[in-house]
């Protein structure tokens, strides 16, 4: 038990860096996921195929892949920059593609008729969108959203090997194998950690989704 | 009709169960018989030399049982690096080599264990393996659960740079250029060391392998990496002229063979084992034949070894 008592500020450390990693990539991933999204309803064929090719590419990739070719392949044509915001931007367009789906999930769920009528009412294709289809869409997406999110910030852990140092899973790593902690207990306390952001952020999740259908 | 198909799916499905069933059974009895007549043999073939040593200890064991688990590094250039036939090969291997000789077990006879730093302490406590030769730098937080016997070699970090840096002449100018990126393998002994040295803790990138460090120093994202001596030696051999070392090395690591706490015997045994082969040059060779190989490495001597406890 040692290893957490000794190390309570590098742990808590940690746990705030992180915490900024998760938040910083949902942003980013819920962006990039709406962007995508939007492009593969759209009336326009080209954004279509777009989106249906960045989905296909990126989805089926595995995620270290996609982390290495942003971490090493940007700075061979000349692009550099820090690993913190290599390791979000990578981590968001890997959980983009996800996201993306969720939203389309919950956008068919939407009946034909809302967008009728709002194409009646003489709303443009991003007017009905954005007022009409995503709000609606968005709720019954919450659930698959949460999944996606939840993933996502375990797999934030991997942003520890690609560079970034000062993460709970770096540290974890820094504590056993540099300083001789024994393992189990680190790792129990990194597990916990990472409980300590997911389950909150599921609760949260429930909490809107509750809401989301009381307004319907 | 889909019900057809289906269900005549379900029932090959089972016959194959059952298929593999026997085949397994049949596999399990084999391999029974096999491991019966491993058994008849050990007991029959008793190793020459088994009597040299104390009844009871841990070399009188391993001397009877005629073979040794040794942990090592599977990727680490020089000191413990699996070659394509599936052998480890490196400095620390020769190393345990050299001590499972003086215990009359054969080269073939000994099992070899892929031992990353942050399984080592572990596997020598729950008995895993016998001995772990892994570029393992001798500490006192390690000491409280394992015993060292050695050193057998020292190393000491240092930094490595692109040829054409000025700025970085050594780790004293780190603080001075904060925008200079330091790297390292996350969780390693230098790693930590060199964070002093560090303006903050974002001048440190960290990846789990030295091939990534070089590669973000070749494409400019990080100035500097920094490791053990012998690791960059080999990092520069590799660079065709891209990189140099600067600096003199700033910290010393004494690598030590690790085994289970406690058993000082085994310690002055390998202790022992240690200083004949560097009086009778198998040491030497061990060095030039591994790690020694890499342009500017100069053959060390053996370190005094520390008392064992």
């Amino acid at each position: 038990m040692s290893a957490i008592t000794d190390n309570y500020g590098l742990f808590g450390h940690a746990f705030l860096r992180s915490l900024g990693i998760c938040v910083w990539t949902m942003i980013g991933a819920l962006s990039i996921g709406t962007v995508i999204a939007a492009a593969r309803v759209s009336p326009v064929a080209p954004l279509r195929g777009f989106g249906t090719t960045y989905v296909t590419m990126v989805r089926n990739c595995p995620l270290t892949v996609v982390l290495f070719f942003i971490a090493f392949g940007l700075p061979e044509i000349g692009v550099n920059g820090s690993y913190y915001v290599f390791g979000i931007s990578a981590l968001a367009i890997y959980t983009g593609a996800f996201v993306c789906e969720a939203l389309r999930s919950g956008i068919n769920s939407v009946q034909a008729g809302q967008a009728e009528a709002a194409r009646a009412i003489g709303l443009t294709f991003s007017q009905s969108l954005g007022s009409v289809i995503l709000p609606q869409a968005f709720r019954s997406s919450i659930p698959p959203l949460g999944s996606v999110l939840i993933a996502m910030f375990k797999n934030s852990a991997v942003l520890g090997a690609f560079g970034v140092a000062g993460d709970l899973f770096s540290t974890g790593i820094r504590l056993t194998s540099a300083q001789g902690y024994a393992s189990t207990p680190v790792f129990l306390a990194i597990g916990l950690a990472y409980l300590c952001i997911t389950i909150p952020a599921g609760l949260i999740l429930q909490a809107l989704e509750r809401r989301a259908v009381i307004i319907r | 009709m889909n019900a057809n198909p289906l269900t005549s799916r379900q029932i090959s499905g089972r016959r194959r169960t059952r298929a593999t069933a026997r085949i397994l059974a049949v596999l399990a009895v084999g391999a029974l018989a096999l491991s019966a007549c491993g058994d008849s043999d050990g007991d029959e073939v008793k190793p020459s030399g088994a009597s040299d040593f104390a009844a009871g200890s841990t070399m009188a064991k391993l001397a009877d049982a005629g073979k040794i688990t040794i942990g090592t590094k599977f990727d680490q250039p020089g000191f413990g690096l699996k070659n394509l036939s599936g052998k480890p090969e490196g400095f620390d291997v020769e190393v345990a080599k050299i001590i499972a000789g003086k215990l009359g077990i054969d080269e073939d006879d000994i099992t070899w264990k892929e031992t990353p730093s942050a399984i080592r302490e572990e596997v020598i406590e729950k008995g895993e393996v016998d001995l772990v030769a892994a570029t393992y730098t001798i500490n006192d937080k390690r000491k409280e659960r394992i015993t060292f016997a050695g050193p057998y070699y020292e190393a000491g970090q240092q930094l490595m740079v692109k040829s054409d840096n000025t700025k970085i002449t050594g780790p004293d100018t780190l603080k001075a250029n904060p925008d200079a990126k330091v790297c390292s393998v996350a969780g390693s002994t230098p790693a930590e060391n060199i964070r002093e040295y560090l303006a903050s803790e974002s001048q440190l990138v960290t990846f789990d392998v030295y091939s990534k460090c070089a590669d973000a120093l070749r494409n400019g994202q990080v100035s500097v990496v920094t490791t053990d001596n012998v690791i960059l030696l080999g990092l520069v051999g590799q660079s065709k002229g891209a990189f140099k070392v600067v600096g003199d090395t700033f910290t010393k690591e004494p690598y030590g063979i690790g085994i289970k706490k406690g058993d000082t015997a085994f310690c002055t045994f390998i202790n022992d084992t240690l200083k004949a082969a560097a009086s009778d040059g198998s040491y030497e060779k061990a060095w030039t034949s591994t790690a020694g190989k890499v342009e500017g490495s100069e053959v060390p001597t053996l370190p005094t070894a520390d008392p064992c406890a």
